[in-house]
Formats: structure tokens, C-alpha cells, sequence
């Protein structure tokens, strides 16, 4: 029934592509454009074609900040994990009427406001502040730890904000789980952890998978947790592309970078989803 | 279930943990939204004359207002529209541009889609107000929730609704009573986040929002009060926001708890 | 039963969505303002909107933003539709008029510009006054507390190269022209150098300075100054009164190799649809009692003379660079746009705050 399954695939899909089409592919193919062309002497667009901007852009210092944000992203992508995934577990296998409530008290915090929640951080954070206050009177320190103003408070600041996510993602994979199937495993001797491994790990690749890519690009795009926990000291992909709009007033290169970004992260993601099929594959063989 | 006792005291005490990690700094916000003086960075005393001042503050009362009904009209669109494309990517085999296109949202900086928008929306004239923000918080939110669905329908077993169709239901009545309940999890985790991700935004609210405060979100004003730090009058916003939240969550488990039973 | 409790939750919620749509439409505010301010959040008096709608009978609006980048890239991108008036810094005043995005000024409803001082008739942005009027204006400088530090910092280099005691209780200014300035006015050079050399050797010696650092802060520095976790900062003037305020120890100095002069100013979009509204706003601004009162109340110095003169002296003991004359203040480099410099100066500190 070749008509039904073309209108079926048409109300699917049409309302989401149009959308995306409309008000994604439009302005940003304008915007990926500019980078064709120069900066205006006082910001701007000049119409003259050049490929200069790509020229500029393959310079060591992008290069090493991109490599930075990625280290930073990837730290706290797997923190993330690491911290998400026994919550998210311990949610989706609870009771039903649970779920819900305890998903929502994990999302809760996250209502209030990014940068007062960042504040609060730096409360926390500070030498003079609440943890290490706290560390010096149980006596376990001696000397304040520098906690704030460096890479540590910029992955617990990502962590903080993204965490939630993670555990989203996770969620809905997990809670698809079929109990008897890591039953049966039991059942047929296999010790906790294997059942972990081999049943219950694979089977929630795509949560894992979507999870971490939320956390990922969440993570390299922000770029007011570098600025306020890490006291400005470190510069990540966010600051600077925020910068090359809006400081240098330089959309054509700020343009450039930022595509070439995007073209970098479409990879990973695809080497992404990639790996989650085959894993999912390879369980499915096994 | 994970099979034994101990297994659950152990995830549980880690999700307690959690909750102590993500609760951590809101109750250092609370307590500090009832500080005498106006700097964090000491502890005057205790006093409620912020809430106060908040209260004769309209600005900030607009703002979270404009952020409720913005967050609320881009999630309610993009979980009907991420859903339906979630469901239809699952049908056909995306190739690689499909994928990256409706992975793209999620990929593009901020800053780049802000300006992206304004300069479209400038170039059609549309009026600018808080439908323009939710028109373009909207399009980040249809990939978020599109990708969390996409999880729920990886092992999906399409025989289920081929069977339903085989035996005489609708389209529609197929997805209402085998699809949906099946994938809802899925949905509600994607509004969740959707929900989450619009009441945060800053960026692309403020570049795409009208001039004046009809169209000033709440990131928007606190964005531009921090100016001098956080006073307590800002932590008292976060903390009335929380404990409305906190209130209405309550309410809808004992609503749902009766209404189930 | 997954059933009707999904089916339940998702009625619900609709329900609840549409009835804040609803309440938030029926409460919607007023019909748009006949002016639309977009300033800096509390660099006006509270009052100050209600009292000029008082007097002229004009509905204004406040909207805020956090930096001129901002303000500059929305209006650049959206034509400045729905703004009247901005409040901007001298340097983007150069960068919005170039680009066509101002208004150029009907001085025949501005009477009363003949308030401000000589000098501020004469600005290097915008000489004449033809595109803005100066709101406040200052210099930047170091902001320290007296009991901390020894002695009195007079340099840049007490900032740059500090003594040891002070390590690890500065902080610089973010915003490119002025973490730059620090460096190319302890150098000798220009504030607006466009010299790669000289920008070059700015930017080493600020990498120098950045080990010395606790963070780079735009905005709470007078903070960190009053709960004693910095000692010396970089700071505009007027934000060291707000910390003066708190503590008295803290003080205020200018360099003796100099630093530069900020000016912010008000501007009318050329999109503007009520320039008439937008101008009896700026005049209303340049009156002297309510330019002093924004004076006295945002701790800044205002170009307008005769409101200067209105100000009680009590106040000018408290906060002294409050005091600072017009002809003081010119000695100063005032600050102007770069041009194709801009991009050089953007990379040179992503250099500084990317190194390590």
C-alpha cells in the first residue's frame, strides 16, 4: 500500500523536517555564507569572496583550544556516566509510580537559573568558601584546596549542569529493559557483574550513546561555566566563537570556525552511532 | 529488579549521594536568599526584606512569566513534533544527511543560531516578541526530544502495530493504544528535558526576543542583574521558583495517585 | 495500568499548559511603550523612568543587557527594530554610526546639551555630539584595599608584576580593550595602538601577568576585594565606589603612566519609530537635578556640568575620583573604535586567556 505508507511517512516526518528545514537550514546556510566572505572594517559584512577565513582558521591556537574543550567534555562526559548511570538504573527498575517523581525531583534544581546555580558554586568552591571550611574544621586539610578558577570547578560545573541530562537518556533506555531477560541470565549461573556486562550494558547502548553525546556537545559549547568557575583562565570553543561574533565582531571567521565545529562534531556523532549499532550487533550475534 | 538487598542499599545510598550533589548548591541559595547583606560573601544575619523587594519587583515577576510561557509553548511543539519525526526516522533507514540534519540543532553554537534567526527573522520582517523565542527554542528542542524517543524505539517490535493493522485498527487508534504507551517513557523524558533546556536558555531568547520587557525572559534579566554578583533578591527568585515547583510536583503525585487507583 | 496513566499525565499537562497560556495572555502587559531604553541593569536610578513619564507624559520601557557586544550584535542582526534609545560605550558609537544604525541627532531638541562641560561638546568618537550624548564618563584604574596592600600602588606594573605578597589575589578586567589597556599603557604605547609589534609585546606581558592572577572578573571584583579574597584589582572608577561603599578601606588610583578615558552615552536607533519620544528622553536625562541624581545614585561621574556642581561636596570625601575635574579626566586616551584592528585585539587576548 504504497500511498498509505508515503502519507504515513509524510505526517511523520513532515512537520519535524519542515521545521528544521524552515528555521535551521535557511538562516544558518546564510550564516555559513558569511564565511565566504571579510569582515566589514567596522563589523559587518564586506561582499568580497575570499577564502581567507578557512585560511586563518588552521592555525595552531584554534586548534589546541578545540583540543582543550574536547579533553573537558569528554572528562565530564564520563563523569557523568559514571555518576548517571546507577541513579538512572536504581530509578527505572524502582517502583512505577516512583519513576516519575524521583525523574522530576533529579530535573528540579535545574528550574531555577543556570547562573545562580553557578553562584552557588563559587559559595561552595572558594577558598574561604563552604567545602573547604568545612575540610579545614573536620581538620582533614591543613592548607585551603584551590578548588575554583581552574579546570577541577569547570568539569564539576559542566558535570553539575548536565548530569540531569545524562540521566534522562539513560532512563528512558533502561526502563525498556525486559526484567526476565536478566533473570534468565541469572538463572543460568551467570554471576552480577556478567549480567551487567553482557545483558544489561549492551541492551542500553542508545541510552548511553544519546546521553553522552547531550553531555558532550552541551559541555564544548558552554562557555559561561569557563568564564565564571574557571575565572576566565581558560578559553573553550564556546568563548571562542561567542568572541569572533560579537567581541571581534568578526562574522565571517567567527562563521568559519564555527562550521568547521559543527563539521567536526557531525563526525564524531556519526562515529558515534556507529559504534552503538555494532555493539548492539554484536550482542544481537552473541 | 537488581536481585538482591544489598545490590539496591548500594544504588541507593549512590542515588542519595546524587540527590546531595545536585541539591548541594540549592540549598546554599536558599539559605543565602535570607542573608542580611547584599554580598555572599559573608553572613550578616538573618532577614526576609529581600523577598520584600522581589515582591515590588516587576521586572523580574514579567521575566519568569515570559520564561513559563515560553518554555511551555516551544516544549508542548517540540515533543508533538520531535515524537512524530522520532517515529518516522525509525521507519525509514536515515542516511548520513538526515541524521546530521536532525542531529544539527543540537550541534550548532548557540551564538551562531541566535544570529542565524534574528538576521531571518529580520529579513522577513517578522515581529519579534515571545513567539519568535519559541518559534527558535523549538527547533534545538525537536532534536533533544526526537533523540531520547529514538532510545525507547531501538528494539521496538514493529510486528506489534503490523499485527494491529492486520486486524483492522486505524493508524491513529494503532498509535494511541500500542505505540504510545509503549514509547512514553521516551516522550516524557524528551519534554522533561525539552522543558529544562528552554527555561535555561540565554543566547538565543535574547537575540531573538523583542525589545522591552513584554519579551524579556527570566535568563535574560538574571543574565543582566549579575552585574553586581548575586544578591539575595536573586536567590529569593530561585528559591520561590523552586518551591512552586517543588509544590506542583507534589500535587500532581497525589492527583496521579488517586486518579491511577 | 501504563494506559490511562499516560493518557491521564498527557491530559493533564495540556491542560495545565494551556491554562498558562491562557492566564498569561489575559494578563498580558500594556500596550507596547511609546519608547523602548535598552541600558545597562541599574546604571539608572530606579525612579528615574517613572518620574520622565510623570513629567512628559511618555510611556518608556527598560530593557536590559549585559555588555555593549551584545547590544551591538542584536542590533546588527536585527536592524534594531523595537529600540529607541541605547545606552552604549564611545567606541561602538563609532561602529553602530558607520554601519548606519543610528540616528543622527536633531540637537534642536536637545536645549539642554548646553548643561554638559566644554570638553564633553568635543569627544574624540563623535566630536560635536552628532550621533550621542555622554551619559557618564571615567577612567580605569587600580581599586585595592589600603589595609591589605603596602604602600600605594601607583603603576600598572604593581598590578602586572606584582609584589609577592600580592600573588594570587589580582584580578584583571575580561573586556579586551581594557585587559589590553593595562598592558599597552604600562609598555608606553597607545590604547588604541593598532601597531602589531607594540600589541605583541601587550600580550606577553599580560601573559606574564596571568601567572600572578586569581581570575579574570568583569563584575564581582568589588566583592572579592570586600571579603578580602583579592587584595588589588583592575577596576573602572565608579565600580570602586561601589566597593568603597562597603568597606571604606578600599581606594581608588590612576596609574601614573595613564590609562584610558570610557565614556557611555545614549544613542537613538535609526529604526526607531518615535525618535521625537527618544529625544525628549535624552534631554530629560541632561537636566541638571536629574543628572545629578543618577550621578549620586550610580556613584559615576556625569559630563554635565551643571549638575556636577549641584552634588553635594560630602559626597565627593567619600568616593574622591568622583571629584576628578573634566580637564584630569582629558588626560586620559579616550577610547575609539579599532576598525580592522578589532580582529587583532580579539585574537591577541584569546591568546592571553587560552595560555597556560
Amino acid at each position: 500500500m504504497a500511498a498509505a505508507e508515503r502519507l504515513r511517512r509524510l505526517v511523520l516526518l513532515g512537520p519535524g523536517l519542515g521545521w528544521l528545514g524552515l528555521f535551521l537550514v535557511v538562516p544558518c546556510v546564510v550564516v555559513f555564507a558569511y564565511s565566504f566572505f571579510e569582515r566589514g572594517v567596522y563589523g559587518g559584512i564586506d561582499y568580497v569572496f575570499t577564502l581567507d577565513n578557512y585560511a586563518r582558521a588552521a592555525d595552531a591556537l584554534y586548534l589546541s583550544i578545540f583540543l582543550k574543550s574536547a579533553r573537558i567534555a569528554a572528562l565530564t562526559t564520563f563523569a557523568a556516566l559514571l555518576v548517571g548511570y546507577p541513579a538512572a538504573y536504581l530509578i527505572a527498575t524502582g517502583p512505577k509510580h516512583r519513576q516519575l517523581p524521583l525523574l522530576i525531583l533529579v530535573m528540579l534544581p535545574f528550574w531555577s537559573n543556570y547562573l545562580i546555580r553557578t553562584y552557588a558554586w563559587i559559595v561552595l568552591l572558594n577558598r574561604e568558601g563552604l567545602i573547604n571550611r568545612a575540610l579545614t574544621g573536620l581538620g582533614w586539610i591543613e592548607q585551603p584546596l584551590p578548588l575554583l578558577y581552574n579546570d577541577f570547578a569547570i568539569v564539576v560545573g559542566l558535570l553539575y549542569g548536565y548530569l540531569p541530562f545524562m540521566v534522562l537518556a539513560l532512563y528512558s533506555s533502561i526502563s525498556r529493559l525486559n526484567p526476565e531477560m536478566r533473570e534468565a541470565s541469572a538463572d543460568l549461573g551467570a554471576p552480577a557483574w556478567r549480567t551487567f556486562l553482557r545483558v544489561t550494558l549492551p541492551l542500553t547502548l542508545p541510552g548511553i550513546g544519546a546521553g553522552s553525546v547531550f553531555v558532550f556537545v552541551l559541555s564544548i559549547g558552554n562557555f559561561i561555566t569557563p568564564d565564571l568557575l574557571g575565572g576566565g583562565r581558560s578559553v573553550m570553543v564556546g568563548n571562542l566563537i561567542y568572541d569572533q561574533f560579537l567581541t571581534a565582531r568578526d562574522w565571517p571567521f567567527g562563521s568559519s570556525l564555527a562550521f568547521l565545529l559543527i563539521g567536526v562534531m557531525l563526525l564524531l556523532l556519526f562515529a558515534q552511532a556507529w559504534a552503538v549499532r555494532r555493539g548492539q550487533e554484536a550482542r544481537a550475534d552473541a | 529488579m537488581p536481585r538482591t538487598p544489598v545490590e539496591r542499599r548500594w544504588l541507593a545510598g549512590h542515588l542519595g549521594l546524587v540527590y546531595l550533589f545536585l541539591y548541594g548548591p540549592i540549598v546554599v541559595l536558599i539559605v543565602l536568599s535570607f542573608n542580611k547583606s547584599g554580598l555572599p560573601t559573608a553572613w550578616t544575619g538573618f532577614s526576609t526584606e529581600w523577598y520584600g523587594r522581589l515582591a515590588a519587583n516587576p521586572a523580574i515577576l514579567a521575566a519568569a512569566r515570559n520564561t513559563l510561557i515560553v518554555a511551555v509553548g516551544s516544549t508542548l511543539i517540540a515533543t508533538a513534533i520531535g515524537t512524530l519525526l522520532a517515529l518516522g526516522l525509525e521507519t525509514v533507514r536515515p542516511g548520513p544527511v538526515l541524521e546530521g540534519l536532525v542531529f544539527a540543532p543540537m550541534v550548532i553554537p548557540d551564538i551562531v543560531l541566535a544570529i542565524a534567526l534574528l538576521s531571518f527573522y529580520a529579513l522577513l520582517n517578522v515581529s519579534l516578541g515571545l513567539h519568535s523565542i519559541i518559534l527558535s527554542h523549538a527547533v534545538f528542542n525537536i532534536a533533544f526530544v526526537c533523540a531520547v524517543v529514538r532510545t525507547r524505539l531501538k528494539h521496538f517490535d514493529k510486528s506489534i502495530v503490523e499485527a494491529s493493522i492486520d486486524l483492522g485498527a486505524g493508524e491513529v487508534t494503532t498509535f494511541f493504544r500500542i505505540t504510545l504507551p509503549v514509547i512514553f517513557p521516551g516522550v516524557l523524558a524528551g519534554a522533561l528535558l525539552a522543558f529544562t533546556l528552554s527555561v535555561d536558555e540565554f543566547i538565543i531568547a535574547y537575540f531573538t526576543s523583542g525589545a522591552g520587557r513584554a519579551s524579556t525572559t527570566f535568563p535574560m534579566q538574571i543574565y543582566a542583574m549579575i552585574r553586581f554578583g548575586v544578591t539575595p533578591e536573586i536567590n529569593a527568585v530561585a528559591t520561590i521558583v523552586l518551591g512552586v515547583s517543588f509544590t506542583l510536583v507534589l500535587l500532581s503525585q497525589r492527583l496521579n495517585r488517586d486518579f491511577v487507583r | 495500568m501504563a494506559k490511562p496513566a499516560s493518557k491521564g499525565i498527557i491530559i493533564g499537562v495540556v491542560v495545565v499548559a494551556a491554562v498558562i497560556i491562557a492566564l498569561g495572555i489575559a494578563f498580558w502587559p500594556k500596550p507596547p511603550a511609546k519608547i523602548v531604553i535598552s541600558n545597562w541593569d541599574g546604571y539608572m536610578p530606579a525612579d528615574l523612568l517613572e518620574n520622565f513619564t510623570k513629567e512628559t507624559g511618555i510611556e518608556a520601557e527598560h530593557a536590559v543587557h549585559a555588555t555593549n557586544e551584545e547590544v551591538m550584535g542584536k542590533v546588527t542582526a536585527g536592524g534594531g527594530k523595537g529600540y529607541d534609545v541605547l545606552f552604549v560605550s564611545g567606541p561602538f558609537v563609532e561602529a553602530l554610526a558607520n554601519l548606519g544604525l543610528i540616528a543622527e541627532l536633531d540637537q534642536g531638541k536637545l536645549p539642554n546639551l548646553a548643561n554638559l562641560y566644554p570638553e564633553a561638546a568635543n569627544l574624540a568618537y563623535d566630536p560635536g555630539n552628532r550621533r550621542s550624548v555622554p551619559y557618564a564618563w571615567g577612567t580605569t584604574g587600580l581599586c585595592y584595599r589600603s589595609d591589605l596592600v603596602e604602600g600605594t600602588p601607583s603603576s600598572w606594573n604593581d598590578l602586572l608584576r606584582p609584589a609577592d605578597a600580592l600573588k594570587g589575589k589580582i584580578t584583571m578586567l575580561a573586556t579586551d580593550r581594557w585587559l589590553m589597556a593595562a598592558g599597552l599603557k604600562a609598555l608606553g604605547y597607545s590604547v588604541n595602538s593598532t601597531d602589531a609589534g607594540q600589541i605583541a609585546q601587550a600580550k606577553d606581558l599580560l601573559i606574564e601577568a596571568k601567572r600572578s592572577l586569581l581570575a579574570y572578573d568583569d563584575t564581582t571584583f568589588y566583592s572579592k576585594l570586600v571579603a578580602g579574597e583579592a587584595s588589588l584589582v583592575q577596576a573602572w572608577d565608579g565600580w570602586c565606589n561601589y566597593g568603597i561603599a562597603e568597606n571604606p578601606a578600599i581606594k581608588f588610583v590612576v596609574p601614573t603612566e595613564g590609562s584610558d578615558m570610557w565614556t557611555d552615552t545614549m544613542v537613538v536607533t535609526a529604526a526607531s519609530e518615535n525618535k521625537d519620544g527618544a529625544h525628549a528622553f535624552i534631554d530629560y536625562i541632561l537636566r541638571p537635578e536629574v543628572h545629578a541624581w543618577v550621578a549620586e545614585n550610580i556613584l559615576y561621574k556625569v559630563p554635565n556640568q551643571k549638575a556636577m556642581e549641584r552634588i553635594d561636596k560630602a559626597l565627593f570625601e567619600t568616593y574622591p575620583n568622583m571629584a576628578m575635574t573634566p580637564a584630569d579626566l582629558m588626560r586620559q586616551e579616550q577610547l575609539r573604535d579599532l576598525g580592522e584592528a578589532q580582529k587583532d585585539y580579539t585574537r591577541a587576548v584569546t591568546e592571553i586567556l587560552a595560555a597556560q
